[in-house]
């Protein structure tokens, strides 16, 4: 994007944005960055359930009428992808965008687009909208392997069976004491979109949930949690 | 524990997702300022209790934020239906076989 | 032999695995397969414990959940006790160590028998009503005796060393209960794709038809169950629970099962394997096979051990390889418990005689029992148990046709086992829980469940369907239409064929009627573990409680931890006769969860300890923690409360952070403030909406302070709302207050104003908030920014700039919660460890101090600032805390609270109005919450003028502050007022402004 419209966007605008990532050498802590530090990292032998932070990602909260076609069309135009429909999310490489509410989605994305993808849609954007940076304040858990399913059915009431929670679905529900977005982003793998402050209890409470499982704190390699068969001969609990 | 279907979400949730806020079909004095003591009295305290049907406002506060209303059996705590805000009940009365 | 009552053969118990375990201090043998129950009963256990009221020696009478005697405590270790536990459906494990609970003082001294029946007279019926009612003091004393004595455990005095947990389910059809109907259910369901939950409160599966001596397609009945359950266990759409009680049913088809997982495998859990588990299940349709419970019948001295429910006989027998006894009656109102006597003569016991009280019972099971030589006794029934610590004889007599009267003479039959059946009670507890009352059935001679608003279908014998077949078919055909209803094509499983017998019709005979008034017969006991008689419940409704409910409460009768599943209707059948009249018109008998006790772990589950209730935590928490930080909780947050040095007093360290602040500069993590994000082109007509104060005018790089009132002008929260840009705005709200202010303006905006183009949502945790305050925090902060003016004139106080600090976007406000010059800091919140290590870095030649919300507090007391919730208590209103410049009235919107503050309540003189406290001797702290008088003299009552809402010590005025609400305490500036203290002491206080330091604003002005 030019200066030029870079700056028009800026001024016409009745909106304050701000950059809000420092230029270069300071250092950001995430929400989980404790919790990465104290960590054992000796994986268990064949891990049951897999939990590791997806951090410092941008998160963009899109506010707008999806029947206003100005606010569908330049959702799409800026990011690549169409407004999901209710309990969905469309993805590509980059950029995830999930339902939220009937006027409300979140899209998120590599951790130093934030303005720039901020100005790409006001650019795009018209009608009445809002675009709104939390990126501070929520950060990614992933859960995945295949007893991550037994772990959400121990912390959320929501059914997360195959048959009620598909991939690329999107549901926000309580977890635990607290609250989180799930999103299905494979069969064995689940993003879940934390808020800051409840981080480390979320956390405490997956690592805890996990426990019986074997709990691996690291990315699984590729492949790792593709297993369909084991999953469902693994899962007693489950029906 | 509900289980309540969301008009917005298009699906049951758990009651835990949820807060009830009381009485619907209240609306607000258009000119507050014109009310009588006993009028603003009305709208602010004074509450149907019924034994039997209710609408009731609830919001999907784990959820997608959005109030709703709900039509409810005081008695059985049968939840009959869920509406929009800004829409009528579609039911208003027990038919007979709802009766408990 | 050690285990004199064990059968050489038979039963489904594991011979190979013997088990040692401990009862009462002593040890015994059994096998794997036993429960605690049968185990006992093998070894010979007569006396289990003693009855509560009356210190009867009592035996185990059932074999199931309904054992109301054999209530134990286990654990080996103090760690590991567990209360109320059934041995009737505790499996045995090596190693298990058990206790009676209602042995006090022990089983074999008959503690009564010598001190004479101390606590039957204590506690004669009517006592739980007759003390609950009167002095209420009396009742603490009686409390701990009869705890004691009544056997309802002991809690653990040592932390659980097991872990619990909960799984929550969703299943298109729970079936409850995996007996022939529930199983058959299963198949019928599971084949037709839907999910499917059969849980089972047993070990196996399989229910009645575990010991049945029934066939099915021609083969032992357990061979059917086993390929029923190998069928359904091949599903990935069945989920079989076994060891998992569905012990309560709530609205929505919400049901709870407790699952036992490791109960049966030793005193403690294995590693990483919870113990108990609550299954929250939210179930499409629910099918209750819950089967029946046999009811006993009422005799006089019924409660000797060795007198037994008749199926519990078959079921030790044919299950467990126990027969509990030599030598056998039988008394019967039916025929389905002439399986007892068969069973017994099968396993080489004698029968000495099966007593029908049926006269006309002539049909195939009369003839068997005569083919087998068995002495039948036919319109006759046993009206008293002999003997002293077990059963040693019957005294039998005959029967009048409708078992009112006995007819001739008695005749006693020695005998050590007295099995009785007066019939099936259908098990309508669940049913009971949504609310459902059950509806008496003069066929089933019992209560069957009744009408449901519930997705609920039932089947089997809980339905009064007795007959084997029948419950076969019946479970196929509901299991098909309980999946059909969740939407699936289902059909019903073929039934199996089953050989019946026809049974004659059984009797409707609750209690044997006596020779002499029950009043007087030996005792008939009606609800063992309540020791509740049938002379007693007579009394009740002599007494004048003509409703089995208020019966109930006055004698007792079904408050165990049992809930009387046993007595509970024959109870009611001893009710309705004394009063003359049915038992339909006397009552139903209602169920409450838990259907059997639960554990609190399991209640519990993983909501203990550190996960017990969130903590939420600041960007800056670690760095808090790491400087020694004390913290406070602030709803969930984690806040720091003070900042200790080693060896500092609490008081001293304020007095430090407070004169720190105000004479350098101090730095408070300020990040827990809610904060909303506003945007749209009615942003600012919706605050002038939300605050009572004018917001029309406020300029972009402004900020403003406002109150925020219900509809009744009272306040609820407050906070500095900050002009972004033209449409966007940026509200801060209390810590507390956050969630629910958005909730609030959600609610206007959804509700009331769906026209306002405005969007909020919460930017609480994307921002790192830190305040620094104090004459040094210009100085402090021109160190880590060069992109923003400080200039006194170029950036005011309620200015914002937006610039960078230490190398981080930021936005700057200048705004003031302690009166001083100060800077709120918000940077994106994973910077702001690292700005906050920065001012420090900065900030060490000023003396840079950090300080928690107790200092906070006291600093802005010493401004008279506010605290939202803690000044106020949703009865004052912005004019009550003289604040009337927060309130614009003239706004073209009527604004909420505006029409409130005008109602009558609110514009009478003498409200409660908040003002300032300076105590006489300024080296007293006034308490908080200490009630303001007049006249500390006056006689009682002393009419109360208000109360203490913050009270502090001020290092900086080097005297006490308070604030406080004062009855028209804004035209009594400078009175004296009262405040009689706890201990004592009454403290003197001038009422004065609540402004203590700098009433000019002078100090942030700079
Ligand atoms: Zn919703």
């Amino acid at each position: 994007m030019s200066e030029a419209i870079n700056k028009a966007v800026l001024e016409s605008t009745q909106i304050a944005i701000m950059e809000q990532l420092p230029e270069t050498g300071v250092p950001a802590r995430s929400p989980l960055a404790h919790q990465q530090q104290t960590a054992s990292r000796t994986a268990p032998e064949n891990p049951g359930v897999y939990l590791w932070e997806s951090a410092l990602k941008t998160h963009l909260a899109l506010r707008g009428d999806a029947n206003n076609a100005d606010f569908a069309n330049g959702v799409e135009a800026a990011t690549g992808l169409a407004l999901p429909e209710v309990l969905q999310s469309n993805h590509n490489n980059e950029w995830a965008l999930s339902w939220i509410a009937p006027d409300e989605w979140l899209l998120t994305g590599p951790g130093d687009q934030a303005l720039a993808m901020e100005m790409s849609l006001r650019e795009q954007l018209g009608g009445h909208y809002a675009v709104i940076n939390v990126g501070g304040g929520q950060t990614l858990v992933r859960l995945a392997g295949p007893r991550a399913r037994s772990v959400l059915m121990k912390s959320c009431p929501y059914d997360v069976h195959d048959r009620n929670f598909p991939v690329g679905k999107v549901v926000n529900t309580v977890l635990g004491k607290s609250q989180a977005t799930l999103r299905r982003v494979g069969d064995d793998e689940w993003e879940l979109v934390v808020r800051r402050s409840f981080a480390d209890y979320i956390w405490r409470w997956l690592v805890d949930a996990s426990q019986e499982y074997r709990l691996s704190l690291e990315q699984p390699t590729q492949g790792a949690s593709k297993n369909r068969a084991g999953r469902l001969q693994a899962s007693p609990v489950e029906n | 524990m509900f289980y309540i279907y969301c008009p917005y979400c298009g699906e049951h949730r758990e009651e835990e997702e949820f807060h009830p806020k009381g009485q619907a079909h209240l609306s607000r004095p258009t000119d507050p300022d014109a009310c009588s003591d006993e009028e603003w009295g009305d709208y602010l305290y004074f509450r149907d209790n019924p034994r039997g049907l209710h609408h009731e406002i609830w919001v999907h506060a784990i959820g997608c934020r959005k109030f709703f209303n709900a039509t409810r059996d005081t008695q059985s705590y049968e939840i009959l239906e869920t509406y929009r805000m800004g829409d009528a009940p579609r039911v208003t009365h027990f038919t007979d076989t709802q009766k408990s | 032999m050690t285990q004199p009552n064990r059968l050489d053969n038979g039963g489904r118990i594991d011979r190979s695995k013997h088990l040692t375990f401990e009862f009462n201090g002593r040890r015994y043998k059994g096998f794997s397969g036993d429960t605690l129950a049968s185990a006992l009963l093998a070894n010979g256990v007569d006396v289990i414990g003693r009855s509560f009221k009356y210190s009867r020696p009592r035996g185990i009478v059932a074999a199931g959940a309904e054992e109301p005697n054999a209530v134990f405590q286990l654990g080996a270790t103090e760690a590991t006790q567990v209360p109320n536990v059934r041995a009737t459906q505790q499996e045995l494990f090596n190693g298990l160590v058990s206790q009676p609970t209602s042995g006090w003082p022990n089983l074999q001294f008959d503690f009564l028998g010598v001190f004479g029946s101390i606590l039957g007279r204590m506690l004669p019926p009517g006592f739980y009503y007759k003390t609950f009612m009167f002095p209420q003091a009396a009742w603490e004393t009686y409390e701990k005796y009869i705890r004691k004595a009544a056997g309802l455990g002991r809690s653990p005095r040592d932390p659980d060393v097991d872990t619990y947990d909960h799984l929550n389910q969703h299943t298109d059809v729970l079936i409850v209960g995996a007996g022939p109907a529930g199983l058959s259910a299963a198949l019928s369901a599971a084949r037709s794709g839907a999910r499917v939950i059969l849980a089972d409160e047993q070990a196996e599966m399989g229910g009645a038809l575990l010991d049945s001596r029934e066939t099915l397609n021609g083969k032992p009945a357990s061979n059917w169950v086993r390929d029923a359950l190998k069928e359904l266990s091949g599903y990935d759409n069945v989920l079989l629970l076994p060891r998992a009680t569905v012990n309560g049913y709530h609205d929505h088809n919400f049901l709870t099962i407790h699952e036992r997982r490791t109960d049966h495998l030793g005193d403690r859990a294995p590693a990483n394997q919870s113990r108990q588990r609550l299954h929250r299940v939210r179930a499409k349709w629910v099918i209750l096979a819950t089967g029946a419970h046999e009811r006993p019948l009422v005799y006089g001295n019924n409660d000797l051990p060795g007198c037994m429910l008749a199926s519990a006989v078959s079921t030790y027998i044919n299950r467990y390889a126990v027969a509990p006894g030599r030598r056998l009656v039988l008394m019967t109102t039916n025929d389905n418990a002439y399986r007892a006597a068969f069973d017994w003569q099968d396993a080489g016991r004698e029968v000495v005689a099966i007593v029908d009280t049926r006269a006309y019972a002539d049909g195939a099971w009369q003839d068997e029992a005569n083919r087998r030589g068995i002495k039948l006794l036919k319109g006759h029934a046993v009206i008293d148990a002999q003997g002293k610590m077990r059963v040693t004889g019957a005294v039998v007599a005959g029967l009048n046709t409708d078992g009112t009267q006995l007819t001739g003479k008695g005749e006693v039959l020695n005998c050590d086992t007295l099995a009785s059946s007066g019939g099936w009670s259908p098990a309508v507890h669940l049913s009971c829980h949504t609310g459902s009352r059950p509806v008496w059935d003069d066929d089933v001679i019992g209560f069957v469940p009744g009408k449901t608003v519930q997705k609920q279908l039932t089947a089997g014998a809980v339905t009064g369907c007795f007959s084997l077949a029948d419950c076969l078919a019946d479970g196929a055909r509901i299991g098909a239409e309980a999946a059909t209803n969740a939407g699936f094509n289902a059909e019903p499983a073929a039934a199996p064929s089953v050989r019946c017998r026809p049974e004659t019709r059984p009797m409707a005979l609750f209690c044997v009627p006596h020779y002499k008034p029950n009043s007087r017969a030996p005792k008939q006991f009606v609800d063992f573990q309540t020791d509740v008689t049938a002379a007693g419940i007579e009394l009740a409704t002599r007494e004048g409680f003509e409703s089995i409910e208020h019966v109930k409460r006055y004698t007792a009768m079904g408050f165990g931890t049992d809930q009387g599943k046993l007595g509970n209707i024959n109870g009611m059948a001893v009710a309705a006769k004394s009063l003359n009249q049915s038992i339909p018109e006397t009552g139903t008998t209602i169920f409450r969860p838990n259907y059997t006790p639960v554990t609190f772990g399991a209640i519990a589950g993983r909501h203990c300890n550190d996960l017990f209730e969130p903590k939420r935590y600041s960007a800056m928490h670690e760095w808090h923690v790491e400087h020694g930080a004390l913290f406070e909780e602030v709803g969930q947050w984690k806040r720091p409360w003070y900042f200790p040095k080693p060896n500092e007093s609490m008081q001293q360290a304020l007095d430090r952070e407070c004169l720190a602040t105000r004479n350098s500069v101090g730095i408070l993590d300020a990040s827990t403030l809610g904060k909303i994000d506003i945007q749209g082109k009615d942003a600012r007509e919706f605050i002038g909406r939300i605050y009572t104060n004018a917001w029309a005018k406020l300029a972009v790089g402004k900020c403003r302070y406002g109150l925020m009132c219900k509809e009744d002008g009272m306040v609820f929260d407050d906070g500095v709302t900050s002009c972004l840009a033209e449409d966007h705005f940026l509200m801060t709200t209390t810590t507390g207050g956050a969630a629910g202010v958005l909730e609030w303006l959600e609610f206007y905006h959804q509700t009331e104003w769906p026209e306002l183009e405005v969007y909020m949502n919460t930017v609480t945790d994307h921002w790192a908030t830190m305040t620094i305050a104090g004459p040094n925090a210009r100085k402090l902060l021109s160190e880590l920014t060069d992109d923003i003016d400080l200039d006194r004139d170029n950036f005011k106080f309620m200015d914002w700039r937006q610039g960078t600090v230490a190398g981080v976007p930021a936005r700057v406000f200048r705004i003031s919660f302690t009166g001083e010059l100060s800077y709120e800091i918000n940077v994106q919140a994973n910077y702001g460890l690292h700005v906050w290590e920065k001012l420090f870095e900065h900030g060490a030649k000023y003396d840079l101090t950090p300080y928690g919300t107790e200092t906070m507090h006291i600093l802005r007391a010493e401004k008279g600032f506010i605290i939202a919730g803690q000044d106020t208590d949703g009865s004052v209103h912005p004019y009550d805390l003289g604040m009337s410049w927060a309130v614009k009235e003239d706004k073209p919107f009527s604004f909420i609270g505006k029409r409130g503050m005008k109602r009558e309540d609110c514009v009478r003189d003498n409200r409660k109005q908040l003002v300032g406290l300076k105590t006489k001797d300024p080296s007293i702290v006034l308490p908080e919450g200490a009630q303001a008088v007049d006249n500390p003299n006056h006689p009682k009552p002393v009419p109360m003028l208000g109360h203490v809402t913050s009270s502090y010590y001020s290092a900086n005025l080097g005297r006490s502050i308070a604030m406080g609400v004062i009855k028209n305490g804004h035209k009594r500036m400078g009175e004296t007022v009262h405040y009689p203290l706890v201990d004592g002491r009454v403290v003197e206080a001038e009422i004065c402004s609540t402004i203590f330091l700098d009433p000019k604003g002078e100090r942030q002005n700079v």
